[in-house]
């Protein structure tokens, strides 16, 4: 059953008199209780695309296109509809804790906030529930912390938090906007346990997105690798990670920092950064940076095949099995 | 140019340039166009209202002077105290306030001890203080007003240069060998012109009421020079006969501090977002 | 071989009553690339600017080229940095946003150079900039312009126009993409191969240190807790905290495990005595609660702090 189906979603930014193209058209499924993983460099329009679809695209931002969530249309709906949805059946956890929990209110008090809100609870029960949040998400000393401010706890203490805040409403899909980015790898496999055994207990589909393909390997039932504001390959985990089409997702993998390649003196890296999303070349966007670029290529957009299993590759000459 | 566009995108603060901008202008230029000067005593025409007669197109006072020349030399002196004054507050606190954020510790304690002290002092007592010492100038004027001006930017440039001394490319700075002098000048300033700046603007129109008020109370310009506050408050002994004494003046007063203060809050909004110039 | 050129000794940073570092030692010598890992709060980023004399020692020795740097105070410090550069973590934020690239990577150089001529000064941001694989021609442009990764090429290129001797790099790849990390990684290496400066290379993550690393040293909550040559450390790391980091890096290729359970719980420091890792280890003992371990000998130019190593290593 889908519970998340965007249509040729576009999203663009005027500035400056020239118009940025963070997304040119993508469409997707998330199926209930299933994790898809969005993997892309900075730029790609991996975080733009659920900014649109949650309502929270910055001002001067526009979106096109269709993202219907349980049936509803979101894009274009207005504040209160939006508002019965978000933070309780649709949440997202975001980047950066520290900017997304409000400084000058406890730990407490913000968790309670959302359960009153949302499940219409009395402060009194609000504050157990918080409580109980916390210690599901393994926050050790959890009834000190709910007094604590958020600069008191360490970013992925915090990133707990904000888990649990976003769970607090038994949500049918959680968004993850590159939850691990900012931490240590250590607390980075905390964090990505935490989401896997909370998928697991409450039975929600996750949209996962990062820059990075380890990260998403490890949660992920299909992934899907966008560039430049448009999807390049999808498919199941399996075949991207073991049957990589995209000479771009071949190279990504290649260059997620393990310690089991040959000791190189060289690390891995794709050349050159991602065009610029106010340009729009002919050809695909990749040709600058493709190792197996040929003049094709730079002339016309190779457009998005579907082939079997459901694996879907953007590619005049895909890479061979 | 992000700010600049910001700006001219704002039509009230477009507008408040242009007027300010026609209102300096005439008050520099208009006189070129009018025979009458401040101080000749027209005695055929006393208080006679705004028109053609005599070419006193703004009417003349009680002792028969013309209102448009008057008028204009006010605006010219509300404008210069207000512009001086600023400057003058703007350059000293700037100066003190950084050097205080900045270096921390005691000498920024015992700077800023020094800035609350000062504070303290009742203002009034102290213009008149000067007032009676060196007589009533406007040159003393800006002095006074600058001089306590001063205080109050000292206070944000300080607090601006705590934060921005947090920052980054502060202490890449001072890994790259930088002396403190260096660090203020080509590092701290540039970086909090943004804010004060735009605090600045708006103490402009602060100021010119200032100085407004303290000719009211007879304690800025002498006679026969004239400020938008000491016309006015010629102004306001005759406003039931010759509104227009008062009027005039008080127009202009009203609508230049309008449009400085519409301007500094576009300044403002143009340059928080972002803060790029 | 002659004295090694960086040496710290017992170093000691202290912030209030919060010890950042605890008795820190290293050497590093000339040509030399050590890699500091440890996560947040370990105290690798203070023990790094520590080094540079840009927070204050608390206690301990630090000696550059021989000479005793703590007692370094005003313009004779001033006149050292030429030869200590950092490049840090964020790139943006490094550097000043009203200043072009181009006077940004002038500053060291009107700062140690008063004399020298405009135009040379141009020639030599030019030459850097190309050097570090951007175009001379973005001297003018602003920072803000420009992605992480080039931001964090101009941080490194002001970092090296007066060619230090040790460059420490404070995460210089954490907060860029994965695809980027190794373009940037790869630029210290060839820099440093170029210039044989020693580097401090920084980083939360074993897999990035492992490109550019002679040697590396593992610092947990302001202590050493490991120290070897690359290679040993990743074959046969003597320390359970080093294990834990290995395991944590993750590889899409290797099919998912469990954190191992010494990973899990972000404890409260435990009070009292004893080896601080103890709570989080899989091979606490009673011992382990008795006495901090030192840093001792597992083989030559191999040490670890822990009292049950050789359980550690012959597992």
């Amino acid at each position: 059953m889908t519970i998340l189906a965007i249509d040729d979603l576009r999203v663009h930014f005027d500035r400056r008199r020239t118009r940025l193209h963070a997304v040119r058209g993508v469409s997707l499924e998330v199926a209930a209780a299933e994790c898809v993983g969005i993997v892309g460099e900075s730029g790609s329009g991996k975080t733009q695309m659920f900014m649109a679809a949650m309502g929270l695209l910055a001002p001067g931002a526009e979106a096109a296109g269709s993202v219907r969530f349980e049936g509803t249309e979101l894009l274009g709906a207005k504040a209160a509809a939006l508002n019965r949805v978000r933070g309780s059946r649709l949440a997202m956890v975001f980047q950066d804790p520290m900017t997304s929990l409000t400084p000058h209110l406890t730990v407490g008090s913000q968790l309670s906030e959302v359960l009153v809100t949302h499940a219409g609870v009395s402060w009194p029960s609000a504050e157990s529930g918080a409580l109980r949040m916390l210690e599901r998400v393994r926050v050790p000393e959890a009834r000190r912390r709910l007094r604590q401010y958020p600069h008191e706890l360490s970013g992925g203490l915090r990133q707990r938090v904000m888990i649990g805040m976003a769970l607090l409403c038994d949500p049918a899909l959680l968004i993850a906007d590159e939850p691990t980015t900012a931490l240590d790898v250590t607390v980075q496999s905390q964090v990505m346990d935490l989401l896997r055994s909370m998928r697991r207990e409450i039975g929600m589909a996750v949209v996962l997105i990062s820059h990075d393909l380890g990260v998403v390997a490890g949660l992920a039932d299909r992934i899907v690798v966008m560039y430049a504001g448009r999807i390049v390959e999808s498919g199941t985990a399996g075949d991207i990670l073991e049957r990589a089409l995209h000479p771009y997702t071949a190279a990504l993998l290649q260059c997620v920092p393990n310690l089991h390649g040959p000791r190189l003196h060289r690390m891995p890296s794709l050349p050159g950064q991602p065009p610029d999303p106010g340009t729009d070349a002919p050809g695909c966007a990749f040709a600058p940076r493709c190792a197996h670029v040929t003049q094709r290529c730079k002339a016309e957009r190779p457009s998005l095949q579907i082939g079997p299993s459901a694996h879907a590759v953007a590619c005049h000459y895909p890479l061979p099995a | 140019m992000t700010a600049l566009h910001r700006l001219t995108a704002n039509r009230a603060a477009v507008c408040a340039f242009a007027i300010v901008f026609l209102v300096t202008a005439l008050a520099f230029l208009g006189p070129l166009c009018n025979p009458n000067d401040i101080e000749t005593l027209d005695w055929a025409h006393v208080a006679a209202a705004p028109g053609r007669i005599g070419a006193h197109w703004f009417g003349t006072d009680r002792l028969g002077r013309d209102l448009y020349a008057r008028t204009l030399e006010g605006i010219r002196v509300s404008l210069a105290v207000g512009l001086v004054a600023s400057a003058i507050s703007l350059v000293v606190g700037i100066a003190y306030g950084a050097v205080a954020g900045y270096l921390g510790g005691r000498a920024d304690q015992f700077m800023m001890r020094f800035i609350e002290v000062l504070s303290g002092l009742p203002l009034i007592f102290f213009i008149i203080f000067l007032t009676v010492v060196f007589g009533r100038s406007p040159y003393l004027l800006f002095l006074a007003i600058g001089a306590v001006g001063w205080l109050t930017m000292a206070r944000i440039v300080r607090g601006q240069t705590l934060s921005i001394r947090q920052r980054e490319f502060i202490e890449a700075a001072v890994a790259s060998g930088a002396g403190p002098a260096r660090i203020i000048v080509r590092h701290v300033v540039p970086n909090l012109l943004g804010p004060v700046i735009v605090y600045a603007t708006l103490t402009v129109p602060q100021i010119i009421l200032f100085e407004s008020f303290l000719s009211f109370l007879g304690l800025g310009v002498q006679e026969p020079h004239a400020s938008l506050g000491t016309l006015i408050a010629e102004g306001a002994g005759e406003m039931e006969s010759a509104p227009w004494i008062l009027l005039v003046p008080g127009g202009f007063l009203a609508c230049l501090l309008l449009c400085l203060n519409i301007l500094g809050d576009g300044l403002r909004d143009a340059l928080d977002v972002g803060g790029e110039i | 071989m002659s004295a090694a050129l960086l040496s710290v000794r017992d170093l000691r940073v202290r912030f209030g009553d919060v010890e950042a570092v605890k008795g820190v030692s290293l050497d590093l010598n000339g040509g030399e690339t050590l890699g500091l890992v440890g996560e947040s709060g370990s105290g690798k980023s203070t023990l790094a600017r520590a080094i540079l004399r840009l927070v204050p020692v608390s206690a301990g020795e630090l000696l550059w080229r021989g000479e005793d740097m703590r007692a370094c105070v005003g313009s004779e410090l001033r006149r050292r940095r030429r030869d200590l550069q950092i490049v840090f973590q964020d790139p943006l934020a490094s550097l000043d946003p009203r200043m072009s690239v181009g006077e940004i990577l002038a500053e060291p150089l009107r700062i140690f150079e008063p004399r020298q001529a405009a135009a040379e000064r141009r020639g030599l941001v030019g030459e850097m900039l190309e050097r570090v694989g951007l175009s001379a021609d973005m001297a003018a442009r602003h920072p803000h312009e420009f992605s992480g990764g080039q931001c964090q090429r101009i941080g490194i290129a002001r970092a090296m126009m007066l060619r230090p001797a040790l460059l420490i790099c404070d995460e210089p790849v954490s907060s860029l993409d994965v695809s980027v990390q190794g373009q940037i990684v790869n630029l210290l290496g060839d820099l440093q191969r170029e210039f044989g400066m020693s580097m401090l290379f920084i980083s939360h993550n074993l897999a990035v240190v492992r490109h550019v690393s002679h040697r590396v040293a593992v610092i947990f909550r302001g202590r050493l807790v490991e120290t070897a040559d690359r290679d040993t450390l990743f074959a046969a790391p003597a320390h359970p905290y080093t294990r834990a980091l290995l395991a944590a890096v993750p590889d899409p290729k290797r099919p998912w495990t469990a954190a191992e359970p010494s990973v899990v719980e972000e404890a409260v420091v435990p009070p009292g005595s004893g080896c601080p890792y103890r709570d989080r280890c899989a091979y606490a003992a009673p011992a382990c609660r008795e006495s901090v371990p030192a840093l001792e000998a597992v083989a030559p130019g191999h040490r670890a702090a822990c009292h049950r190593w050789r359980e550690v290593v012959y597992s």
